[in-house]
């Protein structure tokens, strides 16, 4: 048992780290912290990556993938979050992409997958609906066969940056018939179809992120069906299981400790800085060490996957606890910020990160919700794994 | 033993109550917030009428004569009503200051203008390096002749932006966090060489920063002696996180009733969620976090009332309660609406995010509990 670096890995690491030195300017930093140009920066950011073909970590090598192995990934997560560099957009690299690769035809693999590498498709995710959020295979949105085209009617709701999508993978019921999960299909539709709106949801975070997405008479042609009708359950769930070892973001929540430590280093409270503050340093050593030890869990995770077997419910462990670390460093962050911590607006008011952290932390309570609440993924573990 | 409000306290918490009820719906509030003062002069001359803004003055200048309890009953009910027109910052900050000032000419001259209303007032104490040390003062001011010179910036003045005039913390002498050396002094924010920079904090309200370049107060709008103004100041910090905890209590309380109701009429699963025994349990938690809460404000409320020596220790206690009680009731607030807790239209989040700016006031929960260690190590 050993996770000592190779002379190899540290050669890897070493290169990573001069790309991300080399490719990702404050410049692009600095537009992709704006959320006015946010998309276009991660769009360019992403097709960087593309170009030096390290877009795909997680997909086969034979679909575009870097064929690296789960050190190599570590390494490239760890020093891509150091540099402060959000990861990439997951609904097309992380989510559907590997639906399409896993379970697609391979005209929908040649369709579909080079503009999801290279970035010039946006995807998002409908999943949910106003009457299903836990209960997913409560979806009502209908898809009906009328020749060639199936004929979309609906509403998703929460849908993730539909305001930038030029596709949505979508959930909807194309049998009422039988048992809820064995009537649902899996469509990719195009955002630009007749019939289809965006509604923005203002959220407390003050950031747009979530919209409704309603579809009336919207026209699919059966051709951007996954699979076979009535079986999108069985591609929904292994998507799932992506996206939930995905919103772990150990990486990220380790860069972001060290940037709680090093502001709790500046911040000076009656004389000290807030480091040097007991009570503050035991809070800040005890989130650190749960994150340790979720590292090491993400680990062994990765290993095993590497051995080809898939993730199973180890993937709500990783998605509770890692949402729950996620949380503490914002709280922490907003500890820091003190009476700052409430500051709306980028507005320089003489401080600099309390509308950063205010903005963090409220988006962050969702991180507890999403991908399957952390009520849920416990539900999924008593039945898993102590089959109860 | 009686933790009843008197009949007079209950006749207030209940105008307060019919107000909320009749005239301030969330919608409501939510148009007064996104306005260009963040308050609403119109309910400001009601609450003048209703004769709130009277409540902790003395009867001779017009005021109702009430107590930090009279306060409590009436922060309570502006908590559920998420109240967002200045009445802490102006009537229970400045206005307290004021009352305890022992500067009779300045109580005669501001104090009738605070009950009818016409003044607005802020108290000017956090410093960008301060953080919860008040005692942590840059600010300074020079006497020269009848006159003080006062310089310095102030962050986060509630109602900094539309104050008339504000109670500021200025160093007369002493080092950076001495206690001694502190003065008060009211000061006119139209004054030359007074300049503010306003902005907004997430429960909506109004705040500034405030600037003073050589600008000129008389010796006479000295709150206290010279020098000696800490001691105010730490009425003012413990009154104060009396009254916000008597807030968050309504928050708290509103809360929970939102939530339950929320799982009541959520279906999942084909049932309600209120169903649910793991939520039912976590509801049963913030239940419970609530109780606790309200009986560590009628402890401080209690002592106060006593004139106990542990008032500072109960009140320290109560800060450091409402952090973790505050956390845990909003918490589980937004995760038990799911995606609905996210969303700007339902009120939950705007309730979390008053109890959430309550916390950073006067201390958040670490501050208030060393604050308690160090009391009870010089007591022992
Ligand atoms: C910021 C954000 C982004 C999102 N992005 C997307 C997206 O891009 N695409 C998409 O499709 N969806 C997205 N979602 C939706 C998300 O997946 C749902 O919010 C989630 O599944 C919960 O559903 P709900 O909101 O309807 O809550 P509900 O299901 O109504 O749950 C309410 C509460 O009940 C609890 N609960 C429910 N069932 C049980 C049970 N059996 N046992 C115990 N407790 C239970 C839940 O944990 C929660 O606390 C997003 C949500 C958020 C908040």
């Amino acid at each position: 048992m050993n996770t000592a670096f190779s002379e190899e890995d540290l050669a890897f690491q070493q290169e990573v780290q001069a790309f991300i030195k080399q490719k990702y300017t404050p410049e692009l930093a600095a537009r992709a912290a704006n959320p006015k140009t946010f998309k276009d920066a991660q769009i360019e950011w992403q097709k960087i990556l593309f170009e030096q073909g390290w877009i795909a970590p997680n997909w086969p090598a034979e679909y575009g993938g870097t064929g690296w192995t789960p050190t190599q990934s570590y390494i490239f997560d760890n020093e891509r979050a150091m540099a402060g560099i959000s990861d990439v957009v997951p609904f097309g690299l992380k989510m559907v992409g590997p639906v399409i690769y896993t379970f697609g035809n391979d005209e929908q693999k040649e369709r579909f997958l080079p503009a999801i590498l290279s970035s010039d498709d946006w995807w998002c995710q409908g999943y949910s609906e106003p009457g299903a959020g836990s209960d997913l295979a409560a979806l009502q949105t209908k898809a009906v066969l009328d020749g060639d085209d199936y004929i979309v009617n609906g509403a998703k709701i929460w849908t993730t940056y539909a305001q930038h999508a030029d596709w949505i993978f979508c959930l909807v019921r194309t049998d009422s018939s039988g048992k809820r999960q064995s009537g649902i299909s899996f469509l990719l539709i195009d955002m630009k179809t007749p019939g289809i709106e965006v509604r923005p949801i203002h959220t407390i975070d003050n950031y747009h992120s979530l919209n409704e997405v309603i579809f009336k008479d919207v026209r699919v042609p059966v051709a951007n069906r996954i699979g076979e009708q009535d079986a999108g359950w069985t591609y929904a769930k292994a998507l799932l299981a992506h996206e939930r070892v995905s919103i772990a973001e150990v990486a990220n929540s380790k860069r972001n400790l060290a940037e709680v430590k090093k502001l709790a280093q500046q911040e000076v409270n009656g004389g000290q800085t807030l480091y040097s503050d007991t009570a503050f340093r035991s809070r800040l050593a005890e989130t650190e060490i749960e994150l340790m030890a979720l590292e090491y869990t993400e680990l062994r995770v990765l290993a095993s996957v590497s051995r080809g077997e898939t993730p199973g419910p180890e993937s709500s462990l990783l998605k509770i606890k890692g949402t729950e670390i996620q949380q503490a460093i914002q709280e922490l962050r907003m500890q820091i910020a003190g009476y700052y911590c409430g500051v709306l607006g980028q507005d320089d008011i003489g401080h600099e990160f309390g509308s950063a952290a205010r903005q963090a932390y409220m988006y962050g309570r969702a991180a507890s919700i999403y991908g399957g609440s952390n009520e849920v993924q416990r539900n999924v573990i008593a039945r898993a794994v102590l089959r109860v | 033993m009686n933790f009843d409000y008197s009949e007079e306290q209950v006749m207030l918490r209940d105008s307060v109550q019919r107000f909320v009820q009749s005239q301030y719906e969330f919608e409501t509030r939510r148009s007064i917030a996104e306005s260009e003062t963040a308050m609403s002069a119109e309910n400001w001359a009601q609450f003048a009428e209703l004769g709130w803004l009277s409540i902790p003055f003395d009867e001779q200048y017009g005021g109702f004569g009430g107590d930090i309890q009279d306060i409590a009953a009436v922060m309570e009910e502006m908590g559920k009503g998420l109240v967002i027109e200045p009445f802490f910052a102006n009537v229970i900050l400045f206005g307290g200051l004021l009352q305890n000032s022992g500067n009779d000419a300045l109580k005669e001259k501001y104090i009738p203008q605070i009950i009818d209303g016409s003044l607005q007032g802020a108290y000017a104490f956090v410093e960008r390096q301060s953080r919860y040390q008040s005692a942590d003062v840059l600010t300074s001011a020079n006497k020269q002749g009848d006159n003080y010179v006062l310089n310095g910036t102030k962050t986060v003045v509630f109602n900094g932006a539309n104050a008339d005039v504000a109670v500021v913390s200025a160093r007369t002498s002493g080092g950076q966090s001495d206690e001694d050396g502190i003065s008060l002094l009211l000061v006119d924010l139209s004054s030359d060489g007074v300049s503010r920079q306003n902005y907004r904090l997430m429960d909506g309200q109004l705040v500034a920063n405030i600037e003073f370049k050589d600008v000129s107060v008389s010796a006479d709008n000295l709150l206290g002696a010279e020098g000696q103004g800490y001691v105010l100041m730490k009425a003012a910090e413990l009154q104060g996180s009396v009254a916000l905890a008597a807030e968050a209590l309504g928050i708290a309380g509103k809360l929970n009733e939102l939530t339950l109701d929320y799982t009541k009429t959520r279906e999942q699963f084909g049932t309600t969620i209120s169903t649910f025994q793991v939520l039912q349990h976590r509801m049963v938690d913030t239940f419970m976090e609530y109780e606790l809460l309200k009986s560590m404000l009628f402890r401080a409320l209690c002592s106060w009332a006593d004139g106990d020596d542990e008032f500072e220790l109960d009140v320290r206690a109560l800060k450091a309660k409402l952090a973790r009680s505050g956390k845990l009731i909003g918490d589980e607030a937004i995760q038990i609406h799911g995606g609905m807790g996210m969303t700007d239209e339902m009120s939950v989040g705007h309730y979390v995010k008053r109890l959430m700016t309550i916390n950073a006031i006067f201390g958040d929960g670490d501050y208030n509990q060393q604050q308690f260690v160090q009391l009870q190590d010089s007591a022992a």
